[in-house]
């Protein structure tokens, strides 16, 4: 899942300067779950901005929305009518949210209510760790399940550095030592043997640096006919 | 001055009825709002009471470790402490806000902490949202 923080209340309300009529759109996917963007986090945000916005005089009318996923246009086109008429609306889904709704209405402002983070997971309640480094050349198979991308500050792919102490990586003590999970781990799986494979230097073009990605599934592409079948929408 | 009182059905109610039948005084602007457990309380609700004018707002939960819903008092000190540092950004003041502990033998706390929280509106003058009112 997509981890993000919500940014200050005085950044939003920088964004929000001059205009009137606001939509703060929410997403019950990840964000709700890493509990920034949900239908909670949403009404906590209006409040907080109706308040702010008394206070000071910011004349700003703010109406909520949550829709189910706000990076697929099919539950983003929920957000039609609502949209109508608003001077902004302020996204509390990640960036690939935020994206999708100012693609789909491109006449109203679609502003980032959050910092969108990491690809992680909640490790306990409130607590939500990277994982994933979305690299498009994953070594999972030889690393015990144990990503080195993304958790090892260096993303170093054949053993620990020097900054690796008493299982603890150099950058913080609260972060493990990847290298130090993937021994333990192939350890417990018998596969230690795997360690004595090198894995040669990565190739980085699926990844970031090769641009942005694109991925295609060819038998899912509509055609030109089905699409105009199913109203337009891709 | 008003001041509303978000209190749970459990000790704190108790002990704001028993204080009434004691006879002890505290405002007659505290306004006392029950809820069925300090848990129930939504950071909403605490920001709204101030978008209403309100000049504090105080929570009372039971006793910590005499929750009937085991956690509910402390989930209301996490959400109360979460809706203090909003109320700070937007420059209304954490200070008017506060959560207090009570069991349902404690009815002299009712006026203690109602003065407590009139003292501090006092001291900081009153919101300037309840001023526009």
């Amino acid at each position: 899942m997509i981890i993000g923080e919500q940014k200050s209340l005085s950044e939003i309300a920088a964004m929000l300067e001059g205009q009137r009529k606001i939509l703060i759109a929410g997403c019950r996917s990840c964000v709700a779950i890493c509990l920034v963007g949900g239908e909670k986090e949403v009404a906590v945000l209006a409040e907080s901005l109706r308040l702010l916005s008394s206070l000071k005089g910011k004349g700003w009318e703010v109406e909520e929305v949550t829709v189910e996923r706000q990076c697929e246009k099919e539950w983003a086109t929920e957000l039609g009518a609502r949209v109508q008429g608003k001077d902004a609306v302020l996204s509390l889904a990640c960036g690939v949210g935020a994206q999708t709704i100012q693609s789909m209405y491109p006449a109203v402002r679609v502003l980032p209510g959050l910092n969108t983070s990491n690809m992680g997971a909640p490790e306990e309640a409130g607590v939500f760790l990277e994982r994933c480094g979305g690299c498009g050349d994953c070594v999972l198979h030889l690393t015990g399940g144990i990503c080195p991308i993304a958790r090892c500050a260096k993303s170093l792919l054949n053993g620990p550095c020097g900054g690796s102490q008493g299982g603890r990586c150099e950058i913080s003590p609260e972060t493990p030592c990847a290298w130090e999970e993937i021994h333990r781990s192939l350890e417990r799986l018998g596969r230690l043997d795997l360690l004595e494979e090198p894995i040669p230097p990565k190739n980085w073009l699926p990844a970031r640096d090769g641009g942005p990605r694109r991925i295609v599934r060819k038998e899912a592409v509509l055609t030109d006919e089905q699409k105009r079948a199913k109203g337009g929408r891709a | 001055m008003r001041i509303v009182g978000f209190c749970c059905e459990r000790g704190p109610e108790q002990a704001i009825d028993l204080a009434g039948e004691k006879g002890l005084r505290y405002p007659a602007d505290l306004v006392f709002i029950k809820v069925p457990c300090a848990g129930r309380i939504d950071i909403v609700h605490l920001l709204q009471a101030f978008r209403e004018g309100a000049d504090a707002v105080l929570v009372l939960g039971c006793l910590e470790g005499n929750c009937h819903h085991v956690y509910g008092n402390l989930e209301a000190r996490k959400k109360v402490d979460r809706a203090k540092l909003i109320l700070d950004e937007v420059g209304l003041g954490g200070y008017r806000l506060e959560m207090f502990h009570v069991a349902s033998n404690q009815p002299f706390r009712i006026p203690e902490l109602a003065l407590e929280m009139a003292s501090r509106v006092e001291r900081v003058g009153p919101s300037p949202l309840a001023v526009r009112r």
